[in-house]
């Protein structure tokens, strides 16, 4: 009660004054000097009636002259209504007790922009409206050098990734990514993320990358590398990882103190890539992950992650045994420490990234038995950037082939990106691979020269973290 | 046999996860005050100035940080999942770090368009929106006009209008007590303004050039005239051609003042500084900027005694 009571005594009070206030002073100048002001003020109306029954009979004249001068006659008004709040600025409406034309009177000039001022808040931009945030990633890959195992084309729009994202309803949100590749189209993402679900859990349903590791989880165009590291190919499904349809539900994990921990289950049809494969319906397959993150200073911070998978494989298909007995158990490890000063955030920053993967697949053997291979794979990345615009980069790769885990592939790469804005990026990797050639049976060397331009239009998406 | 197996193994990872997520029940809050988690200091000392001792306020970004680019770190979800209200800045200004922080953060609370979050741009004048086509060519503009609209006590007052009906709202047995702290402070704020506008007066129409668009609204308000940007456009690193021009332009125009954010590198403006005679002023945007800038009022005394300063060793 008291506030309205003071909000209501404010305006009214307020109101006569900030009204009256500028002309105060003036008032007290004299009665004569206020004949004057009024004389002058009642020759300016004058003057202006007289404006406005020109502009009129010019308008009529000009209706009577052209009858298909509708749309003109339309910009006209329009034009007209436009200036009018320009020249004459909401003053605060005038009491019953003041005199009505004083504030056309004292206002001074007012910048064209007191137009857009008198209303608060940004501008509602109207191409969105309900629409979804629309943006386009483009990935342009073009590779030199020679590769015999696992060679990449020599130019190609490797990937136009397509995303949106809405809110749906004041219980959800959608976020879709549709990826054109060079072989065709294919939905890398689409989810439903329930974000007001009790117990604090997050559910997403849909299609997504699975919480396997850090990697998986990314997108290509988000990676600070243009390839994906071996072991991903070997050992994760190839280059889109697992990434298949289910249901994953999160929620925080109590911790010690100044620690954030998280736990992930998802289940999963089964089918990713060359990694699990589905035969039947309840041959699902399933993830599992916990995070564990501690910021050692305001600019320093730790993330780690453990991560299980298990799902079926196709190597059973079409031989004596039953397909459903075989199974890839998938375990990996991952540590990231990331630096970034605070104060010089878009200058410099580190980031140290590991990740180990441990791979036990259920196969036949050469002579058809059934053997389980336990195959291992790990890369170590850095990045660090160096300036505003230039980030160096590196990073080791070693893994076991998952079929043959006595087959390991190494290499390595030199990165060095470019961005000419945070919209576009120019990178070029050097890559070197001591890979097994299984047609030549023996290992090859591989030598390139990778080079890649993104570019993104559209919705401002989240930066990566 | 072996669908038995998958079932049970599937069964028991479901029942291993419902352990778990049963182990952490929700802890329930004892004390009623309401917790305020704000994207940045300005509307978290906005926050504390009204809510007084019946509210915590929190921010993500800290004072000295360019509040584009604040990290989503998980630590933020901690805080952000007890709050009852989130107050942003809005205007895309924390398109690129907040939205998956209040989606990860699960609390129904504060989810976009929910009662407790509250957009302050909402309640500001809001400067500098583009007419006509926008695009990138522009740099990041921000489309719904300048998003650094609490540089201006007088948007300052007006959020604080905002936050205070909000707590009123959410809290109406304190209702009295919002809308007292909200004239308390709505006095100070236009006292220590008619201060700072009289320390400001002998340099009004004062022609300046700032490193990023951070400062239409404090130049608006205090009569300062921005004449040129390091940043050849918002969020594009300077340009050797562009820094030319500029120096040519402030040479031309007797511009001697670079207003630069804690944030940016001083390379550019000090070459620019030195050839131009002109001096560089490392003004604080944010409250927390400095250890001294405790509160909005302090960052305008700080912001204000900088220029001062600036202005008469220039001349």
């Amino acid at each position: 009660m008291k506030r309205i009571a003071l909000t209501f005594a404010f305006v009214f009070v307020a109101l006569p004054l900030a009204a009256q206030e500028s002309a105060s002073s003036s008032a007290n100048s004299g009665a004569a000097a206020g004949d004057v002001r009024i004389q002058s003020l009642e020759d300016k109306v004058r003057t202006l009636t007289e404006q406005v029954e020109l502009l009129r009979a010019e308008l009529q004249s000009m209706r009577e002259v052209r009858t298909p001068a509708p749309a003109a006659d339309a910009k006209l008004l329009l034009a007209s209504s436009h200036v009018e709040p320009g020249t004459v600025p909401a003053a605060p409406e005038p009491s019953a007790g003041g005199s009505a034309a004083q504030p056309v009177a004292v206002a001074p000039p007012m910048p064209a922009q007191v137009t857009q001022t008198q209303t608060f808040g940004g501008a509602t931009s109207n191409a969105k409206l309900l629409n979804p945030d629309i943006s386009m990633i483009g990935d342009f890959i073009g590779t030199a050098g020679r590769n015999t195992v696992s060679p990449g084309k020599t130019l190609e729009l490797h990937e136009s990734e397509v995303g949106m994202q809405a809110i749906i309803d004041p219980y959800a949100r959608a976020d879709v990514f549709i990826s054109f590749g060079e072989e065709g189209v294919n939905v890398e993402e689409g989810y439903l993320t329930f974000t007001s679900l009790p117990a604090g859990l997050l559910m997403k349903v849909g299609k997504m990358r699975a919480e396997f590791g850090k990697v998986n989880t990314i997108h290509n165009h988000a990676l600070s590398f243009i390839d994906r590291p071996l072991a991903t190919n070997n050992l994760v499904g190839g280059e889109d990882g697992i990434d298949d349809a289910g249901i994953s539900i999160q929620r925080f994990l109590p911790a010690p103190k100044d620690w954030f921990a998280q736990g992930t289950a998802q289940i999963f049809r089964g089918d990713s890539g060359d990694l699990f494969s589905s035969n039947r319906r309840q041959d699902v397959s399933v993830v599992g992950h916990l995070r564990a993150y501690r910021d050692l200073s305001e600019s320093t911070n730790i993330d780690l992650g453990l991560s299980y998978s298990r799902g079926h494989n196709s190597a059973g298909i079409g031989s004596a045994f039953n397909p459903s007995n075989f199974i890839t158990n998938l375990y990996g490890a991952d540590a990231t420490l990331r630096w970034k000063p605070l104060r010089r955030a878009i200058y410099n920053s580190l980031l140290f990234r590991t990740e180990l993967f441990w791979s036990n697949r259920d196969q036949l053997s050469l002579v058809d038995t059934f053997q389980t291979q336990h195959a291992f794979g790990m890369y170590s990345s850095a990045d660090y950037r160096v300036n505003r615009r230039w980030t160096v980069g590196g990073r080791f790769d070693r893994s076991g082939h998952a079929t043959n885990a006595n087959l390991t592939d190494t290499g390595f790469s030199g990165i060095l990106t470019y961005w000419p804005s945070e919209f576009s990026q120019i990178r070029t990797q050097y890559r070197y691979g001591h890979l097994w050639d299984d047609p030549n049976q023996r290992y090859t060397n591989a030598n390139e020269l990778l080079f890649q331009f993104l570019f993104v239009m559209g919705a401002h998406g989240a930066h990566p973290f | 046999m072996f669908e038995t197996r998958i079932f049970r193994q599937i069964g028991t990872f479901v029942v291993a996860l419902a352990l778990i997520f049963a182990s952490c029940a929700p802890t329930v809050r004892a004390d009623s005050k309401i917790q305020i988690m704000a994207a940045t200091t300005d509307l978290a000392a906005l926050a504390q100035e009204i809510g007084g001792d019946k509210v915590t306020a929190e921010s993500v970004a800290r004072g000295y940080q360019d509040p584009h680019f604040v990290e989503a770190k998980p630590s933020f979800l901690l805080k952000l999942r007890h709050a009852d209200l989130l107050i942003v800045v809005g205007l895309e200004l924390e398109i690129g770090w907040l939205p998956p922080l209040i989606t990860q953060s699960t609390n129904p609370k504060i989810q976009v368009g929910a009662p407790g979050y509250f957009d302050a741009s909402r309640f500001a004048r809001i400067l500098e929106m583009p007419t006509g086509a926008v695009t990138r060519a522009e740099g990041d503009v921000h489309p719904q006009g300048n998003p650094h609209y609490w540089l201006d006590p007088d948007n300052g007052l007006r959020v604080a209008k905002g936050i205070a009906d909000k707590l009123s709202q959410m809290h109406p047995g304190d209702s009295a007590y919002f809308a007292q702290r909200y004239t308390e402070f709505e006095q100070k704020l236009k006292q220590a303004d008619q201060q700072w506008m009289a320390q400001m007066k002998p340099y009004a129409g004062r022609k300046i050039v700032t490193y990023h668009r951070s400062w239409p609204n404090f130049a608006d308000h205090f009569g300062l005239n921005v004449v040129g940007y390091v940043e050849p456009r918002p969020g594009i690193p300077p340009s050797p051609q562009h820094t030319v021009e500029l120096i040519g332009q402030m040479r031309r125009d007797g511009v001697k003042i670079i207003v630069v954010e804690p944030y940016f590198d001083l390379k550019t403006p000090n070459a620019i500084a030195r050839n131009t005679g002109g001096t560089v002023v490392v003004l604080m945007p944010s409250v927390g900027g400095e250890k001294e800038i405790t509160d909005y009022f302090k960052l305008f005394d700080y912001d204000i005694a900088k220029l001062k300063q600036a202005f008469d060793s220039t001349h």
